[in-house]
């Protein structure tokens, strides 16, 4: 006979979504175990040291799209997490020096763009505003299981679900949803054009669109991922972007801190090798040494194509499935630099919340160009945090740290080692920033790079895609992660997934970890009623 | 020739044993089988076909569509995209078996040689050369079309162990059904499996294609007493419909061809379950559907064998459960009168509750008459598809 259960369910990683997964399944009575392969939890969501004394968000970095409906059932401000901080402003820097603001303050932002374009300046607040609500009616869906594709195989609450989403979608009204219909599939370079006349403004939507997509401004799909990274400044995200005191890892942190007092157990350097499976149903996981831990019941929160092709592996799948998983677009395109800083140059002495360098929606295009075709892009469009000046204890006394997300350095590389690209991102990056921050450089004591490559190495995320697949119209919703699967359940019994790579998708959301502890329970309660009957 | 009719240029394949078929072919009646000629019949269709039941058959399987499956993890990968268990088949034998989509669906069902412990060469008669590597993803192995690597004919009929006898071929008394012999004959390498299409005695014997022309003339003269002739598809496929062998295209249509998902079929569906071995150690493709399918009684239908009254071929006739016709079971597919047995046999796609051999039906078959159509409504019964099965053929 083999060894007992070690719980009723295991969850793989300690990210925040297998976090929340694990605090919702211990809140409802189930012995969870979280394994998870570093040192510490967090997964991606993670402050850790690059240089003595200097600390950082180790791939997000910015709070904006936590479910509130997550934070509140897990008591996250209880334990720890401090979700009243002030909204961060983003400031665009150009070249030469200027700029402008914009923020949660409607009258400051017009006033801040006026020098720039006063057509603008009015047009901004009602664009945002509207494309906010067109974001907020599609994120509602954000903590529904999406319904089967099968119209005829649908149960009654993917109906419920799917009706739900239709009235919120109707509940725009005729305007807006017409409106909806016409950008849903377009470009954000077009939309832009669309409301907008300077091009700095233009900019820096087109900036939002483009972030973590491996797409350009032009590219179609760009307004999708434009909604669904505003919807985090409506209802269902936290209504701005958090520059978190503690940096990311605070986040993590009361996850982790919920999770235990609602009675989880989570192991560090717990690597999983794999899934055991027995009998094709999931009976445990075996570790990197060799250890083995049995349940009924796995949850995977690795990306899809970790989970598919590593952890079950393709000798438990069929043919077509994981032909589906190996082809998600998973082609990760924005690097992390972490710079340790001797002093603050001007134009950044005061930058406390968001700065955006990209002054052109043509600078991200043709950025994008060079990705397109493998190369790291000459002039990336860069977005930059001073952490250290909203949370000092992050660098010594005096000191300060930058965490700068560069887009556009592409996963699959052409003529061009790993080492190089990683040397080029550094370089170029930090070229741009001298044109608008001029003395950068030469405070700079240590610094780091993260290439999508070193994403995937160091923090498990394939292909460096940090919403575990590109957040795309052919990748969400029915279709996250793949047709016929996008209910938390993977194809073999008992195995779940409940990682970004599920639906809503990418963001420290917490929002697929919700769901899918919702349908693990569902099938726990199933199992009892079979075993009682 | 002028740029604008180019397209019209003759463009099918010569097998090697072309020069040999295209002399003796007296009807001019050609198909097209995987891009190459191939003899329709070459004079008389029955003639053609009493020769497959009473003598030596000869008949050109070259254009096979063949995929060779070699590496470290082969036999892993062969169990894991077939139905049934590897673990059962040793080397040097060859077997039946289907190969599934995900959903349980069947991709095809054919042959597969078991060269070794891990080389392998699967026959085909759809190109998947894509889905096998598809689902070879993982798998330590390496897969390469070697449809030209080797040409070979179907020697099939009570005679055709005399003739091998004849042309000197020793061991072939040995040869079990199934069996697969290599040897070297007058310096050309063969390979011998006894298996074929006819559902009775006879062999396959493949060989480089230079030695083709030298294996026909060996074959004929060796046969000349033994009542040898080649025949074309028309006459095999009665045989092979007596035989109880499917046809993909006319029984079934490849998951991996149909324009609708409801289409396709699953080997329960097909009637050949048996190829399905649930019990099997590991994965394989579409096991979990397949498995809720027979456990949940998912099958919509199931193919089985028919006897009908009279004389009428029935193909594509609607079955009923009553005279007047007003409840509908399903359809034949292949059909044909078989004139060894004296039967009117075919296949029909019945619901599983009308299989049990001897269950009687209606079958609706419409026919032309001297300028008129004329319908009969006459009775059939469910019985096994093997109609035609001699002990010779494993003996």
């Amino acid at each position: 006979m083999s060894k007992p259960n070690a719980a009723d369910v295991l969850v793989i990683g300690a990210g925040h979504n297998g976090l929340v997964t694990a605090a919702y399944l211990a809140k409802a009575g189930l012995k969870v175990i979280v394994l998870e392969s570093a040192a510490q939890v967090g997964g991606a969501a993670v402050t850790r040291e690059f240089a003595p004394g200097y600390r950082v968000s180790g791939v997000a970095h910015l709070l904006h799209g936590l479910n509130p409906t997550v934070a509140r059932d897990l008591n996250l401000a209880r334990h720890g997490l401090d979700l009243k901080a002030a909204r961060a402003k983003t400031r665009s820097l150009l070249p030469g020096g200027g700029g402008f603001e914009v923020g949660p303050d409607v009258a400051a932002t017009a006033t801040s763009i006026a020098a720039i374009s006063k057509a603008d300046a009015a047009a901004y607040g009602p664009v945002i505003a509207r494309l906010v609500k067109l974001a907020d009616a599609l994120a509602g869906y954000a903590l529904h299981t999406p319904p089967r594709a099968d119209v005829t195989k649908m149960d009654w609450r993917d109906q419920l679900n799917l009706g739900l989403f239709a009235l919120s979608l109707r509940r725009l009204g005729k305007k807006d949803m017409l409106e909806l219909t016409r950008i849903l599939t377009i470009n954000v370079n077009d939309l832009a054009n669309d409301f907008f006349e300077s091009e700095p403004v233009k900019a820096l939507l087109c900036f939002e669109g483009s972030l973590g997509v491996f797409l350009g401004p032009r590219s179609p799909s760009t307004v999708f991922n434009l909604l669904y990274r505003l919807s985090n400044l409506g209802a269902n995200g936290q209504g701005g972007f958090i520059v978190p005191k503690g940096g990311m890892g605070s986040v993590t942190q009361a996850l982790a801190a919920s999770a235990k007092a609602a009675g989880a157990t989570i192991r560090t350097n717990a690597a999983v090798d794999h899934i055991l499976i027995e009998n094709d149903a999931a009976a445990g996981v075996v570790l990197a040494n060799g250890e083995e831990l049995r349940a009924a019941q796995v949850v995977s929160s690795a990306d899809p194509q970790r989970t598919a092709l590593k952890l079950i592996g393709p000798r438990h799948l069929d043919t077509m499935f994981v032909s589906r998983i190996r082809h998600l677009r998973m082609n990760g395109c924005a690097a992390k630099i972490h710079l340790a800083l001797d002093s603050l140059p001007p134009a950044l002495a005061n930058a406390a919340g968001r700065v955006v360098v990209a002054a052109k929606p043509d600078d991200i295009e043709r950025a994008y160009d060079c990705a397109k075709y493998g190369r790291v892009s000459d002039k990336p469009a860069l977005e930059l945090l001073i952490p250290s000046l909203s949370d000092p204890s992050l660098a010594p006394a005096g000191k300060h740290v930058a965490s700068i997300v560069a887009q556009y350095a592409p996963y699959k590389l052409k003529d061009t080692s790993e080492h190089d690209a990683r040397q080029q991102v550094f370089e170029r990056s930090l070229a741009v920033l001298e044109s608008v921050a001029p003395g950068l450089s030469e405070r700079i004591t240590a610094s780091e790079t993260l290439t999508p490559h070193d994403l995937e190495t160091q923090f498990g995320l394939t292909g460096g895609q940090w919403h575990h697949g590109e957040i795309t119209l052919d990748q969400v919703l029915l279709q996250r992660p793949a047709a016929q699967w996008q209910q938390y359940r993977m194809p073999v019994p008992g195995i779940y997934l409940c990682g970004a790579g599920a639906h809503p998708g990418g963001n420290v959301s917490g929002a697929p970890g919700y769901n899918a502890a919702r349908e693990i329970l569902k099938d726990a309660e199933a199992a009892k009623t079979r075993g009682a009957a | 020739m002028t740029a604008y009719i180019e397209h019209l240029t003759p463009f099918l394949r010569k097998t090697p044993f072309h020069p040999r078929i295209e002399a003796l072919m007296h009807a001019n009646n050609w198909m097209r089988w995987t891009g190459h000629y191939s003899p329709a019949n070459f004079e008389s269709v029955q003639s053609e076909y009493f020769t497959i039941r009473n003598g030596a058959s000869v008949y050109d399987v070259s254009p096979l569509i063949k995929y060779a499956i070699r590496g470290r993890e082969a036999a892993d990968f062969v169990n894991h995209l077939i139905t049934r268990d590897l673990s059962k088949i040793k080397p040097m034998q060859a077997f039946y078996t289907s190969w599934c989509q995900d959903d349980g669906m069947l991709v095809e069902e054919g042959t597969i040689f078991r060269l070794g412990e891990n080389d392998f060469l699967l026959n085909a008669a759809k190109d998947q050369l894509h889905w096998l590597e598809q689902t070879a993803y993982g798998f330590d192995v390496q897969i390469e079309e070697a449809s030209n690597d080797l040409c070979g004919l179907s020697l099939q009929g009570p005679e055709s162990r005399q003739v091998l006898r004849a042309m000197g071929i020793n061991g072939i008394d040995n040869l079990k059904r199934f069996g697969i012999q290599e040897l070297e004959l007058n310096g050309h390498w063969l390979r011998i499996d006894r298996a074929g299409f006819t559902g009775d005695l006879g062999y396959e014997i493949w060989c480089k294609p230079e030695s083709a022309l030298w294996l026909w003339d060996r074959m004929f003269d060796a046969g000349r007493d033994h009542k040898i002739a080649p025949i074309g598809a028309q006459a095999l496929e009665i045989s092979r419909i007596e035989a109880g062998f499917l046809l993909v295209d006319v029984d079934y249509t490849s998951a991996l061809h149909a324009l609708r998902p409801s289409n396709r079929m699953s080997p329960y569906e097909l009637g050949i379950g048996w190829t399905v071995n649930l019990n099997k150690p590991g994965y394989f493709v579409g096991k979990r559907a397949l498995k809720k399918e027979k456990e949940q009684g998912l099958s919509r239908h199931v193919l089985i064998g028919i006897e009908i009254e009279g004389r009428k071929p029935a193909p594509g006739s609607f079955l009923y459960a009553d005279q007047p016709g007003k409840v509908e079971l399903g359809l034949t597919t292949s059909a044909t009168w078989s004139s060894t047995l004296k039967k009117n046999i075919a296949y029909a796609r019945v619901p599983q509750a009308y299989a049990k051999p001897g269950t009687e039906m209606w079958i609706e078959i419409w026919y032309g008459k001297e300028h008129k159509i004329e319908r009969s409504m006459v009775r059939c019964w469910a019985t096994n598809r093997m109609f035609y099965d001699p002990p010779r053929k494993s003996a």
